[in-house]
């Protein structure tokens, strides 16, 4: 079956968020650098919104990523690119961070549960 | 009547009417058989709803825990985040995709798949190990979370995607399909009956002529033997026949 083998060989997790989560979660043990690439990004207050879009989309688009974590304000940035993401694979996953505590109402997959819970 | 909605282009014959009788079963089948998966696939999907809803609120939660202990490693150890940014190689934290089945379609479900043995064994030698340590279990057990909470989310597109579909072909079978094969088969039956009725004229038709002709043949024959009979009674008068007694037969035609 074509889609079986699309998501057989995803086994990594990655992230895009500031310094404290990157660095909690690469302590559990999910980091993984080959070839100089990297599977997370440290977002900063300077880091450019580009940046920030450019790694969503290789995440989104390496074929051995199955979860991709992001902070929630940093969803908040790119917020268009998020809300239009509808695939399953990788898994998208909104997650709080230190600072910022978790907003359900902002969450673009809980948006769609609310409306569906809605109707 | 027959003429109104639309219809497929077929001729109609005995045949094609059996035919699309077979074929408007199949579709009623294929209904009933959609409507079934779309109910099941609902409920399925319903109870993923409630899950997603409560795991988003307990990894509220969670990511707080971790936090928390991050920051008593900061605390203990001073910022480790470069450290361990730059010590992260290979990955000890991985998923594994599994795949379960509901009626007919694939929902995968992420495992954890833990390498024991760990990075970062210098992380905090000099002092706060312990705190390193805990916060690394805090933060695994977050992601645990978190995989659970993604394999959900990934069944909750996924679903949503399928049952949209089934409901599109639910719906185009009740509301166009079927009704096709309907107006179809009303055509059929209708021409057949107006071409059994044309049928039915003709052989009226065709019966009334033959009783014609016969009626005509009868005539000639009666008239024919009228003949022979006159020539007789012409011989037998001697020639002198009653000429008013017989009817001039060339009168009629």
């Amino acid at each position: 079956m074509a889609a079986s083998t699309s998501f057989k060989d995803r086994n990594l997790i990655a992230v895009i968020g500031d310094e404290d989560s990157i660095t909690g979660l690469l302590l559990a043990g999910i980091g993984h650098v080959e070839n100089g690439k990297k599977n997370f990004l440290v977002v900063d207050s300077k880091t450019q919104v580009s940046t920030i879009e450019g790694a969503f989309q290789e995440y989104t688009e390496r074929k051995d990523i199955a979860i991709l974590l992001i902070n929630q304000h940093i969803a908040e940035k790119i917020r268009p690119t998020v809300d239009k993401y509808q695939q399953a694979f990788p898994a998208l996953l909104e997650i709080p961070s230190k600072d910022h505590p978790y907003d359900p109402s902002k969450d673009s997959v809980l948006k769609r549960v609310q409306k569906l819970f809605g109707d | 009547m027959s003429g109104t909605g639309p219809r497929e282009n077929i001729f109609p014959t005995r045949m094609a009417l059996t035919n699309t009788k077979l074929r408007l079963k199949g579709a009623q089948t294929g209904h009933s058989l959609l409507a079934k998966k779309r109910d099941a696939l609902t409920t399925r999907f319903r109870a993923i709803l409630r899950k997603v809803d409560e795991a988003k609120r307990k990894m509220g939660r969670v990511m707080q825990l971790a936090s928390f202990s991050l920051a008593e490693v900061t605390y203990a150890t001073g910022d480790i985040s470069y450290l361990v940014q730059e010590q992260a190689k290979s990955a000890s934290f991985k998923v594994k995709a599994k795949q379960e089945n509901v009626s007919g379609v694939v929902l995968p479900a992420f495992e954890v798949d833990r390498v024991p043995g760990s990075d970062f064994n210098l992380t905090g030698l000099g002092r706060g190990g312990q705190q390193v340590l805990r916060s690394k279990e805090v933060y695994a057990k977050a992601v645990e979370t978190l995989v659970e909470l993604a394999s959900l989310q990934t069944a909750f597109t996924i679903l949503d995607e399928v049952i949209r579909a089934t409901n599109r072909r639910v719906n185009a079978i009740e509301h166009v399909v079927i009704p096709r094969l309907e107006n179809t088969i009303k055509y059929i039956s209708s021409e057949l009956d107006e071409m059994d009725r044309e049928e039915f004229f003709r052989l009226k038709k065709v019966q009334a002529k033959k009783k014609r002709d016969a009626e005509a043949s009868e005539a000639q024959r009666r008239i024919a033997a009228a003949k022979d009979a006159n020539v007789e009674n012409i011989e037998i008068g001697g020639g002198g026949g009653d000429l008013v007694d017989v009817k001039d037969q060339d009168v009629i035609f």
